[in-house]
């Protein structure tokens, strides 16, 4: 019979993670955590995260790559930034959720049906392709790629009061010069390691 | 720099038209008429830095670039286009070699960018360019005998600001009691509203907002002073499943602080987008037609 182990030895960490992630955008000061917890001690979603920021914090100097990148908790954080300004270590946890839900993507190892990640990437492509965002098409988009689509029935009252009073509407909105938005962002894809 | 260029972004175009529609004739009002910029885009809000910090920066930066054509700084009334243009600016300005070669895309696209532009919210405008005295001193129907709390969010205070204090600001407070409304001590005022968590998770959502507006109930607020699309829409519209939800009244008016002080500013009401709030305002109406006489 094979007993699994319930923890993890040295050699079961991913040691270049740390690294990784300090390479990222304003994620230069994660070796500063002394582990206070006023992080997950001021964060207003921490009740519903798997784990607290904290431990992601010590997931990621440590090497805990995978524990940390498929914590629902990174997709939960709604950046409220209440961590970052109280973080006495002067870590900027909201930038470090950030280059977490990043590299998740990259990694190919997020929830891709979970509701938030489906809207942020849905908002970013609508973006992308319009330079604009669409109130009631980003909601459409997200009922059918994550959410159950027939709970957009639920939220037709409030849709029909948004629309009596002017606050949605059915067109699409755009920016004029799409093409100069285009050939941006495909500059900015070539030229990306 | 003179002056301010509008930024409406996508809110201010769709859900929160009350905010556009009062924050124009309350700058005009001041003496500082906004212009709207010329085709701007999306600041791709916590959307795009979630899936991609390169694009991300670089569709801000072209705003920027459009508000740096016209030599002015850029207004941003809701929260998150602020906090958003703020920190592309802060990183497209850092020399960092991939804000260079970013800058070095937007001017192969035609939208070179120098780093001149200074992001602001109209809060911070109204509060240190015009100030409070000066504010109370255009005051035509004082907002006397209304209790409001006034609620900040997340992103117009944390984490670049330096107007404001980032745990307990009181920038809005000053300025509603200086339209003479009653600013009530609200604990919650900077407390997270959960963003897009009412539509992506609609129970942590609700949760959330339940805890927003108890707290404004019980500290005797007549209704919630909001500076930021999203903090309004949050508080508006879960309201009647909070009832059902959590079985207490917590139901109150959500108001944008341009519509309150545009009317303390003798602006007539029917210009300042009340006929789109969902709650019925009618106890406001009365509670001004009581201490607004004068």
């Amino acid at each position: 019979m094979k007993i699994p182990k319930k923890v993890k030895y040295e050699e079961d960490l991913d040691p270049s993670f740390l690294d990784e992630i300090k390479k990222m955008s304003d994620c230069q000061e994660i070796d500063a955590c002394i582990q206070c917890g006023t992080c997950s001690s001021s964060c207003p979603m921490s009740v519903y995260m798997d784990h607290p920021p904290r431990k992601i914090i010590a997931w990621v100097k440590n090497g805990f790559a995978d524990e940390a990148l498929r914590s629902l908790t990174i997709w939960l954080c709604p950046s409220c930034y209440t961590c970052q300004v109280r973080c006495p270590a002067k870590i900027k946890i909201t930038d470090v959720m950030y280059a977490l839900k990043r590299k998740a993507i990259e990694k190919k190892v997020y929830p891709s049906r979970f509701s938030i990640p489906v809207l942020d990437r849905e908002m970013s492509r609508i973006i992308a392709k319009h330079g604009r965002n669409s109130e009631l098409w980003l909601i459409l988009g997200l009922y059918l790629k994550s959410l159950n689509p027939f709970g957009m029935l639920k939220m037709a009252p409030l849709g029909l009061k948004l629309m009596k009073t002017g606050r949605m509407s059915l067109r699409r909105e755009s920016i004029k010069n799409k093409k100069q938005l285009k050939s941006l962002l495909n500059a900015l894809k070539e030229g990306t390691p | 720099m003179n002056g301010y260029i509008y930024y409406p972004g996508c809110s201010l175009k769709g859900n929160s038209r009350p905010y556009e529609e009062s924050i124009l004739p309350l700058f005009k009002e001041v003496g500082l008429p906004l212009e709207e910029m010329d085709d701007w885009n999306c600041c791709g809000a916590t959307a795009y830095f979630s899936v991609d910090d390169t694009m991300a920066a670089a569709i801000c930066g072209r705003n920027l670039s459009i508000a740096e054509k016209t030599g002015k700084n850029i207004i941003a009334p809701c929260a998150g286009c602020y906090l958003t243009l703020k920190k592309s600016n802060k990183f497209l300005n850092s020399r960092q070699p991939k804000a260079a070669k970013i800058l070095k895309d937007l001017k192969n696209a035609g939208c070179e960018y120098q780093g001149t532009i200074d992001v602001k919210h109209p809060l911070e405008v109204l509060y240190k360019d015009i100030g409070p005295q000066a504010i109370k001193a255009m005051v035509r129907n004082s907002l006397s005998g209304l209790k409001v709390a006034c609620y900040y969010g997340c992103q117009l205070v944390r984490p670049y600001t330096d107007f404001d204090d980032p745990d307990y600001p009181t920038s809005l407070d000053i300025l509603m009691e200086a339209a003479g409304a009653k600013a009530v001590d609200f604990a919650a005022k900077t407390r997270c509203c959960g963003g897009s968590l009412s539509g992506t998770i609609e129970e942590v959502g609700l949760r959330l907002n339940y805890i927003l507006l108890k707290e404004a109930k019980r500290k005797g607020a007549d209704l919630v002073v909001t500076i930021c699309p999203l903090c309004q829409f949050n508080l508006e519209i879960t309201q009647t499943k909070i009832v059902k939800r959590f079985g207490e009244d917590v139901r109150m008016p959500i108001l944008y602080f341009s519509q309150l002080l545009g009317l303390a500013l003798g602006i007539p009401r029917e210009e300042l987008g009340f006929k789109r709030s969902i709650i019925p305002l009618r106890s406001l109406w009365e509670k001004l037609g009581q201490g607004g006489a004068q």
